[in-house]
């Protein structure tokens, strides 16, 4: 099943939907004229009504991402206020009509857009904990990175943390008179803590277990409660995590559990957030690449190229631009795809985990692993934080041998031809362990017993909940944004879409094991381009002090985990415009947790994990 | 609902009494670490990226299992090591403090990668611990962003060899042979930003100090001459500024006291035109030790010694006090 | 179904079983020998099985292009003209492109001029912030900032060994051919020569070079002289420092011994006490390995 770009007679293109709306609602919607801006302005009291017409009527079903931004003292576009900025696709495929409500910087509120997608939930408390910005409608309007009773919202431009330096980097007191100051002696705590001066530490309490845990209703008299046959029954509240072997990571999840049964689930994140947009906003435009390696740390590769996309539409708006040659576009989807091969079977592996195959399969296909990290090792020079791509080319080209040289004691050396060690990864390697996966687990009886028919979600409610990748594939809907809003050479490869209609973890699994066979297809005819492209150049011209012409970019790619969205914004005055002044990622790992609750409604305890495993999380992009 | 955590972080537990009276101890010592260090079972406990890593040391191409720690424990009283793996961020150190107390004795922590060591890169985020070792006492830090498994083993050997050199008649620095149970380590309180319980005392003063106008929480730094003064004071307090989060003889405030006094004089004495008293010849003396961290000098181990000595009295006198 | 999906995933387990145990029937004992080309075939894509690295008695060999943390390329200690000369002229680019500013650049002035020197006159990496990203190496202009390939860093103690010096950082030329063979030439094509760029550019210009080289031994004079009364207090930097200009000229690494009072600058001496130590250890382990 091939999906090709839709016919825009049929659906209408994005100037058609624009125009629409703004007939629809002439007083409320607004171009936005911003320099380098698009998309319309809708005034924040109309804004649930304005988002129903363009879910219902203009048929943009999938809220991709919904973010704020701080003007503070911006200066160039706009007076300080804040910003909600809405990117909203058609899942027949098509590019983002973006919709933007503004609202005061000291009473920031807005209407919450749960009632039309819910995938806005947690993108909304996440606006709320960073920026402050408070969700008239909101079912359960609470921090969800920080913790409860955390001294004001970090992202907001003028709440500065303690290790604060300098508002951009280079930081000037690193060169030319740079001292040695650790950060920490700029605290008299000696770390990165800062409190409000009037700290009143007699009443001083962890607040945010006890929240969480009134949240579930407990306080609340449960002893009238009976089951059916009269026998009076409790409920029992069950916390998982941040510790927990299962959870991929620092992930935490509290349940309130009737027997076996889940009644209610609620995730709890944060414990790996690392202020990456804070830092990111911060950084210039070239320091973010290394930083983009550690959000999804097991797919280094898919993360650099959805941010240097990004940029490259910013740097598009410029004059002087010159795009990536073929070869740079022919190595990075084969550096990407290999890393969905990589993440698939890592995936897949710990998915096996949690259902109970401890660490046998993961082993196995940890070892296929390794051959395509030494490929990256011998390419980017890290097993994986790649830092592979730049903008408008690549670190380097393949090297000629993947040859490692003799430095420490005991040394053995590895001495391959590039070109051969791919043809036989590609040709023979790596579909043989596909093969063996297929073989190994699609027939087992015991992960068809467990995994058929458990965690579903259908296609309406994955599209409501914004899923993305084989979360929402595995649901029916073939959504792959590599057909439906095409990037890089994608047009002019042939592969198929994944896509299984049964929406329970098995589909998902086997969504897994199709694509990772696509990527196979993918690579093969990626083979033959690397040969004929032989000698063009991949480097980039972009200078480190480079600057960014100004205006707003979200560049998404297809990674493993689903759709990473990058939004960028190059604003303030022309000098400083070598740092973005909002730097977000739309992190599949994170809002693919949404509907985790929902699907968990109803199963039993032990299905927990799976279903986790099932979605394919990694905490560093889920916490950022 | 009410943890009473307090009682679940309580490492005293009563000894049955056909236990008591039983215990031998003799100078084993080396019998006693080589099957202790062969029998290491690090907690299965993955922070972030350097995680993965781990997994991947633990998987069959670099199998540490060959070094006696193949048994990953998923909880923390099975466990000998916690090989701290990733960014700890403010919101997990309240857990992982909590999950190093209920370790059993002898204990060992890894801080692998940047993060865990210093903070790494993301060190200047608002929600990031810059080190474990502000909260936590490390045995061994593994350098790298990540590290690769080989670094990671190179680690771990460095740990097996630093158990090799511990003696069990000797309480310096194996606290868990002493007489008594050792503390828990204080659990940090999330409030408006996390408050590590120790420096309570100097939040409240620091808070008074803004009461009357001061500053809050900044420190002011030299202005020129810092490079020349900074490095000196710097080496100048080596292990004491290394051990006092873990000891906690010496606060926070303390430490950074001496070593600003420190800076003083440097900078004073260069001013006057003098090299920097008794800081530079520490400064500038050899890098401690051969190429391994274990092979330290004689000197190294003896300076130590004293320095761990010198906490002892003053913990002895403070207790007193 | 019928129980035979499963009794086929057991087969494949026992498949891998069976595939551990290839390597050992295919080399017997030899397969931990050096001698042996079993290797490469373990570690490609030919290889059956597991395929154990046996850490500390086997490693891994690193690619050319393997990031760990930096180091500053210095002349060879054997160089004919200036041994152990930085690389490094302190642009600062380092400093501005890396992502999370772990480098701290002290840039060297005439102490009588106030000009910049192109040398850097302390320079830290501090290893607990760096994220071996490689932009350092990769935005040098002068190949002076390399990253290195040696992963055994582990430590005791981080606030005396991660904040790394320019003694610590720096690393002959010839290390980086060793473990670089091919970027090496790469470089050196870019380049011209073998030379620093700098000093490239002066041997083509020539005569006019001279009074360039002249004058920054001057300079470097000048400082020695400026620092002198600093290291007073020792016997030995009394000693050396009225040396005359012309002898210090005559060896330049031995001006800054006047200036040990500072302990990014080593003397020409316990640079040599260094590398003999260095040497001394080298022998022995490989005495210790032979025997």
């Amino acid at each position: 099943m091939v999906l090709t770009a839709p016919d825009p007679n049929k659906v209408g293109t994005i100037e058609d939907a624009i125009a629409d709306l703004k007939a629809a609602f002439p007083n409320d919607v607004s171009d936005d004229k911003r320099e380098g801006y698009g998309g319309v302005i809708v005034s924040a009291d109309k804004l649930l009504e304005v988002a129903s017409y363009i879910r219902d009527t203009l048929k943009f079903d999938y809220l991709s991402s919904a973010t704020a931004v701080d003007y503070l003292g911006e200066g160039h576009h706009s007076n300080d206020h804040m910003e909600m900025v809405y990117h909203a696709y058609r899942t027949t495929g098509g590019s983002a009509l973006v919709f933007k409500a503004q609202t005061d910087r000291e009473k920031a509120e807005l209407p919450s857009l749960v009632s039309v997608w819910r995938g806005a939930d947690f993108q909304e408390r996440e606006a709320w904990d960073l920026f402050g910005i408070r969700f008239k409608g909101h079912p359960n309007l609470k921090r969800i990175l920080m913790w409860e009773g955390f001294y004001g919202h970090p992202m907001r431009k003028d709440w500065k943390e303690a290790f604060y330096e300098s508002e951009h980097k280079p930081f000037d007191s690193r060169w030319p008179e740079g001292h040695v100051y650790r950060a920490e002696e700029l605290n008299v705590f000696g770390s990165n803590v800062k409190y409000p001066s009037d700290i009143d530490l007699s009443r001083l309490t962890d607040k945010s277990e006890s929240d969480l845990y009134t949240g579930f209703g407990l306080g609340v008299d449960m002893t009238h409660m009976t089951d059916e046959n009269g026998i009076q029954t409790d409920e029992l509240v069950v916390n998982m995590g941040p510790h927990h072997p299962s959870t991929h990571g620092v992930f935490r999840m509290v349940m309130r559990l009737d027997g076996e049964t889940i009644t209610h689930l609620e995730p709890v994140m944060g414990y790996l957030h690392r202020n990456h947009e804070k830092i990111g906003e911060r950084n210039t435009y070239l320091h973010n690449i290394p930083f983009t390696d550690r959000l999804d740390y097991i797919s280094s590769m898919g993360n650099n190229h959805g941010y240097v996309l990004a940029v490259e539409q910013l740097l598009a708006k410029g004059a002087k631009y010159t795009p990536p040659t073929y070869r740079t576009e022919v190595l990075r989807v084969l550096m990407v795809e290999l890393s969905r091969i990589v993440n698939h079977l890592w995936a897949i592996g710990f998915w096996l985990n949690d259902l109970g195959a401890f660490f046998t399969p993961v082993l196995y296909f940890v070892q296929e692993r390794e051959r395509i990290l030494d490929f990256f090792e011998a390419v980017a020079g890290s097993r994986m934080m790649c830092n592979y791509m730049r903008f408008g080319g690549v670190f380097a080209d393949l090297p000629e041998r993947i040859k490692s040289t003799m430095n420490l004691m005991n040394d053995r050396v590895r001495d391959f031809d590039t070109m051969q060690f791919l043809q036989e990864m590609i040709n023979e390697r790596i579909p043989r362990t596909i093969d063996e996966l297929d073989e190994y687990l699609t027939n087992s009886d015991i992960v068809q017993s467990r995994s058929k028919g458990v965690g579903y979600l259908s296609a309406e409610d994955a599209i409501n909940f914004s899923a993305a990748g084989p979360l929402l594939r595995g649901s029916g809907v073939a959504y792959d944004i590599r057909r439906a809003d095409p990037y890089s050479i994608y047009p002019e490869l042939d592969f198929d879409v994944a896509v299984q209609h049964e929406g329970d973890m098995y589909a998902r699994y086997m969504v897994r094991l199709i694509e990772m066979r696509e990527s196979v297809r993918i690579l093969k005819q990626i083979l033959p381009r690397l040969e004929y492209t032989k000698g063009e150049s991949v480097t980039s011209s972009f200078a480190y002090s480079g600057k960014i012409p100004l205006g707003e970019a979200y560049g998404r790619v297809e990674n493993g985990k689903g759709e990473l969205g990058y939004y960028v914004v190059s604003a303030g005055d022309k000098k400083n415009t070598a740092n973005p002044w909002r730097y977000h990622v739309r992190a599949p790992s994170f809002i693919n947790l949404t509907p985790l609750g929902h699907m968990c409604r109803g199963t039993k305890v032990a299905d927990v994990v799976a279903i986790l495993g099932s979605i394919d999380i990694v905490l560093g992009e889920t916490d950022r | 609902m009410e943890l009473n955590l307090a009682e679940l972080n309580r490492t005293q537990y009563p000894i049955p009494a056909e236990l008591q009276n039983n215990v031998a101890i003799t100078s084993l010592s080396k019998i006693y670490n080589w099957g202790r260090r062969n029998s290491m079972w690090p907690m299965l406990f993955g922070l972030a990226c350097c995680a993965i890593e781990m997994i991947a040391t633990a998987s069959s191409r670099f199998d540490f299992s060959r070094f006696g720690m193949e048994v990953m424990r998923a909880t923390p009283r099975q466990s000998d090591l916690m090989i701290v793996s990733g960014t700890v961020t403010k919101k997990m150190v309240v857990p992982i403090v909590r999950l190093y107390n209920q370790m059993p004795e002898p204990k060992y922590v890894l801080a692998m990668g940047a993060c865990a060591s210093g903070g790494g890169p993301f060190k200047e985020g608002y929600n990031v611990v810059s080190g474990i070792d502000k909260y936590l006492p490390v045995d061994v830090y593994v350098p790298g962003c990540p590290p690769t498994p080989q670094a990671l083993l190179y680690g771990l050997i460095a740990l097996q060899k630093k158990i090799d050199g511990q003696s069990i008649i000797t309480s310096d620095d194996v606290p868990w042979y002493g007489v008594g149970p050792s503390d828990p380590t204080p659990i940090p309180i999330l409030g408006p930003d996390i408050i590590d319980p120790r420096q309570m005392d100097m939040i409240r003063r620091q808070a008074e100090q803004a009461a009357r106008g001061g500053t809050f929480a900044v420190r002011e730094l030299p202005a020129v001459a810092k490079t020349a003064a900074a490095l000196p004071a710097q080496k100048a307090a080596p292990a004491a500024a290394a051990a006092a989060p873990a000891a906690g003889t010496m606060t926070p405030e303390e430490e950074r006291r001496a070593a600003a006094l420190a800076r003083k004089a440097a900078r004073a004495a260069k001013s006057a035109g003098e090299a920097a008293p008794a800081a530079a010849p520490t400064a500038a003396a050899p890098l401690p030790g051969g190429s391994k961290p274990w092979e330290e000098s004689h000197d190294i181990r003896e300076q130590r010694k004293a320095a761990a000595l010198a906490r002892k009295a003053a913990r002895a006198s403070k207790s007193e006090g | 179904m019928n129980g035979i999906g499963f009794v086929k995933g057991m087969l494949v387990t026992l498949r891998h079983f069976v595939n551990t145990y290839v390597d050992d029937l295919r080399y017997g004992f030899r397969k931990y020998s050096p001698d042996v080309d079993n290797f490469e075939t373990r570690q490609g894509t030919k290889a059956e099985g597991a395929f154990t690295v046996q850490y500390p008695e086997e490693k891994l060999a690193m690619p050319e292009r393997f990031r760990f943390v930096p180091f500053l390329v210095v002349n060879d200690y054997d160089h004919p003209e200036a041994p152990g000369k930085d690389w490094c002229t302190s642009c600062g680019i380092c400093a501005k492109v890396c992502p999370p500013q772990c480098i701290w650049i002290v840039r060297s002035n005439d102490p009588v001029t106030g000009r910049p020197v192109p040398e850097p006159e302390a320079f830290f990496i501090d290893i607990d912030i760096c994220m071996n990203c490689g932009f350092c190496a990769e935005f040098c202009p002068f190949d002076a900032i390399k990253m290195d390939h040696d992963y055994e860093l582990s430590s005791y103690d981080r606030t005396t060994n991660h904040v790394f010096d320019k003694q610590k950082l720096s690393k002959e030329f010839k290390y980086w051919k060793t473990i670089a063979p091919t970027r090496a030439v790469e470089e050196m094509q870019a380049r011209g020569g073998w030379e620093h760029k700098d000093a490239q550019k002066a041997a083509r210009r020539g005569g006019a070079d001279a009074g360039k080289d002249a004058k920054r031994e001057e300079v470097r004079a000048r400082k020695a002289e400026a620092a002198a009364p600093t290291a007073a207090p020792a016997a030995e930097a009394v000693a050396e420092a009225p040396k005359p200009a012309a002898e210090v000229k005559a060896e330049p690494a031995a001006a800054p011994a006047a200036e040990g009072a500072r302990p990014w600058e080593e003397s020409h001496d316990q640079r040599e006490a260094r590398k003999q130590a260095a040497l001394a250890r080298k022998a022995a382990r490989a005495a210790k390995k032979d025997g």
